[in-house]
């Protein structure tokens, strides 16, 4: 197993993720003689997971199953233990597709906070790119180093622990791609150009607030960035039901109309009519932040 | 730049490059050749002079359609401030605050002036310009620069260019598949280097390229083609190195049952042509009647060859010899399709594909149902359509089928935002729907449970709990 590259048995050392239901994951780390206790009743490392095929369905203590599968950076993303406020996948997804990220990118990117992002910036630009990522808080850097080693991705990633508005990224001119979720990211814009290749390439800020991307713009545009953009992407779940719509009575028909045996033999039906449909929850996450995407021009 | 001339090889436009023009937000991609008039927002250039310059570059189109690469100086506008004023209620729509004409504005053109010189000019006879507020002055000038500026930008086609360009250009052509979805798909579905991915696509070879390039040229990809032969010109668009079409294989879906059942005979049964031959066309027939026609102009060739045995007309024989030499084209031809057919057979025989993508104007679910056995298990999928319902019963039908978890019916929102000193705000105009998304895991199969992997022993009664929690 490897955030990286997939593999069909679960191992000794591999980071599973059991899926228990509806929205309710969780990642394991599977050790041999470890028991993980779920809600479902206990899973023995040992026998339930060490061997397994990914995929397949494991009974709990509980007698409950669940199904064991092979971590994604899609799944780390709903299961990993929040140290931060985090990117989902469907602002990591956009922002990957408009840094114009593939296999042997080299990226920058700060703050790494959860590794979030990292896993699923990782996951695209392997085997042959590389991320640097700046962390200022130091147990989070940590952390997020020693979950890098864990997933077999440590390789393609250099985490440092330093404040990127004051020492920047630790490298100049071979970035391709700068990604920043600071609080100030005007303040870092300066030390994104210095990090980026002198040929070009793509940045992309996330602020939740309209003022950071208004400061974010107007220090982009100072520095020389062009084609700036920002957006906004949201996702809309439609949860698929089945729904009952009750029919009017409107009374019998005319008497001239109705024929007194039909009426007899089959009166008219009330039951209501049942509708394949989808529905979209009461509530749903309206903001997440905005994204703001430039190019660096050749300098 | 002069002492990195090595690095900069590789960002030099060459001649037969696959590159995108763009200009404000229109992007069109073409490829370079010499010689070649280029139509782009309605004028007429050659491309001849980019070669050798710098991608990003933007050009100036002078006179017979020549491009010029345009001096880094003039993209600032060089508009002085002439005072402005604070707000509109002196302003009164009559259609006289421009004193040049139509045919002035022509002659200033014709006249070989620039963009800027023309907007200049415009501004300079405007009676209202100095009244209209700062903000309405710099709105002014962007409309008449979108409008007068004849410049075009040379870019190197990426995923996220593409996208853009297709959707703005020819949403037709890709279902609709707005850019944001299709990022959506490349991440759900987990598309990375060295995995086996399954696409099903009538989105142009937009999908196909995009899965590709994030590939990278390591792993495989088997495009699951309907009809006579896989649509790619999408792909040509990204401009692949050649190794990449190393890692792509093909398999049209008509073929898809025979293999499930094992019934596909791909193996080239006998060296001797003819049974080869009337085996592929058989089967050909039998398969795909209307998309395949080479199986049929072929047995009409042996016919009339028979016939023109009888009669020694020197003509005939010269004809029969060209007919011979192009049955033996088309024989080669035939025995490399059969190899690829049987190459994309056996990557899907194993049944372990790392991912599957569909986005196509056919109907979803039966393509999902079928394609979906090609999946090891714990794998992701997604698939597209532009109308919620076709997904719907695909999400119903893995529901009663099983097989799959984690299936989420999704769309995405899209906004884009003007971002100016003090006039921060929604762009008026938003796309209204980017289309569907259905996407899921695969799992191991419940009756394929006791032949899989579980050897240690595990004792019968879990198994048989396993079973009963089921029903």
């Amino acid at each position: 197993m490897s955030f990286v590259e997939y593999s069909d048995f679960i191992q000794d050392g591999d980071v599973a993720t059991v899926y228990m239901g509806h929205e309710s994951m969780i990642a394991v780390k599977v050790q041999q003689g470890a028991q993980t206790q779920t809600r479902y009743g206990v899973l023995r490392h040992s026998t339930d997971l060490i061997g397994q095929r990914y995929g397949s369905k494991v009974t709990c203590s509980k007698g409950r199953w669940v199904y064991v599968l092979h971590p994604t950076p899609e799944l780390w993303t709903v299961t990993l233990p929040h140290r931060t406020q985090i990117l989902y996948t469907t602002d990591i997804a956009t922002i990957t597709m408009m840094l114009e990220l593939k296999p042997g990118s080299f990226v920058c990117e700060s703050g790494t906070g959860s590794g979030s992002l990292a896993h699923a910036i990782l996951r695209t630009i392997a085997p042959t790119g590389h991320l640097h990522t700046v962390e200022f808080h130091q147990q989070r850097a940590e952390k997020v180093a020693e979950e890098f080693k864990e997933h077999r991705v440590d390789h393609l990633v250099t985490v440092r622990n330093q404040d990127v508005c004051k020492d920047g990224f630790g490298v100049t001119g071979v970035a391709d791609a700068v990604f920043l979720d600071i609080p100030s990211p005007w303040e870092a814009v300066r030390h994104a150009k210095a990090a980026m290749k002198k040929q070009g390439g793509r940045v992309c800020s996330f602020s939740p607030c309209i003022e950071q991307v208004q400061k974010t713009c107007e220090a982009l545009s100072d520095q020389g960035f062009e084609e700036l953009s920002t957006i906004e992407v949201l996702l809309r779940v439609h949860d698929v039901r089945t729904v009952y719509l009750s029919l009017p009575d409107f009374g019998p028909d005319s008497p001239a109309q109705a024929q007194p045996d039909a009426a007899v033999k089959t009166p008219p039906s009330h039951a209501p009519i049942a509708l394949k449909t989808t529905t979209l929850p009461r509530d749903i996450p309206g903001h997440t932040g905005y994204l703001t995407f430039a190019t660096k021009p050749r300098t | 730049m002069a002492d990195n001339v090595d690095d900069d090889s590789l960002y030099r436009i060459k001649e037969g490059d696959y590159v995108v023009l763009k200009r404000g937000d229109i992007f069109k991609a073409v490829q370079i050749q010499q010689k070649k008039k280029v139509a782009f927002e309605k004028q007429w250039f050659f491309l001849d002079n980019v070669v050798g310059q710098l991608y990003s570059t933007t050009f100036e189109i002078v006179s017979g359609g020549i491009l010029q690469p345009r001096k880094p100086k003039d993209t600032e506008s060089s508009t002085d401030a002439k005072g402005a004023g604070t707000d509109n209620r002196n302003i009164v729509d009559d259609g006289k605050s421009q004193k040049l004409t139509r045919d002035d504005i022509e002659t200033l053109k014709e006249q070989g002036l620039k963009g800027q010189e023309i907007i200049q000019q415009l501004i300079e006879n405007s009676s209202t310009f100095k009244n209209k507020t700062e903000y309405a002055q710099d709105k002014y000038i962007k409309k008449k620069k979108k409008k007068y500026e004849n410049t075009v930008m040379i870019l190197k086609p990426s995923c996220r260019i593409l996208a853009m360009m297709y959707h703005g250009r020819e949403p037709g052509k890709i279902c609709h598949l707005r850019y944001d979805t299709l990022a959506q798909m490349l991440t759900l579905a987990n598309i990375h280097a060295g995995s086996k991915v399954l696409v099903f696509e009538t989105c142009a070879g937009l999908v196909l390229g995009s899965v590709m390039e994030r590939m990278g040229g390591y792993g495989s990809v088997i495009q699951m083609y309907p009809g006579g032969g896989p649509v790619r010109a999408g792909v040509e668009s990204f401009g692949f190195p050649s190794h990449f079409h190393d890692m792509l294989h093909e398999f049209p879906i008509c073929h898809v049952n025979a293999l499930l059942a094992g019934t596909l005979d791909t193996t080239a049964k006998d060296p001797s042509a003819d049974s080869k031959q009337s085996n592929m066309a058989a089967k050909e027939e039998q398969n795909q009647p209307e998309a395949e026609r080479q199986g049929s102009p072929e047995e009409q060739s042996m016919e009339t060859n028979s016939g023109a045995d009888g009669s020694h007309d020197p003509k005939k024989e010269e004809e029969e010899k060209r007919r011979e030499a192009k049955a033996e084209e088309r024989k080669v031809k035939q025995e490399e399709k059969r190899k690829k057919l049987a190459a994309a057979a056996a990557l899907l025989e194993s049944r372990n594909a790392d991912g599957l993508v569909i986005a196509s104007r056919f109907n979803p679910c039966p393509v999902l149902m079928g394609l979906l056995k090609f999946l090891s298990p714990s794998r992701p999928f997604v698939v597209y359509s532009q109308y919620k319902e076709s997904l719907i019963e695909c999400y119903t039908k893995l529901k009663e089928h099983g097989g799959t978890v984690n299936l989420k019916l999704t769309d995405t929102w899209l906004r884009h935002y003007q971002v100016l000193p003090n006039r921060t705000h929604p762009v008026l105009l938003m796309s209204g729907g980017g289309g569907y998304l259905l996407s899921g895991t695969t799992v191991a199969a419940d009756h394929s449970k006791p032949s899989s992997s579980r050897q240690d022993g595990e004792p019968a009664e879990k198994r048989q709990k396993v079973t009963d929690t089921e029903g």
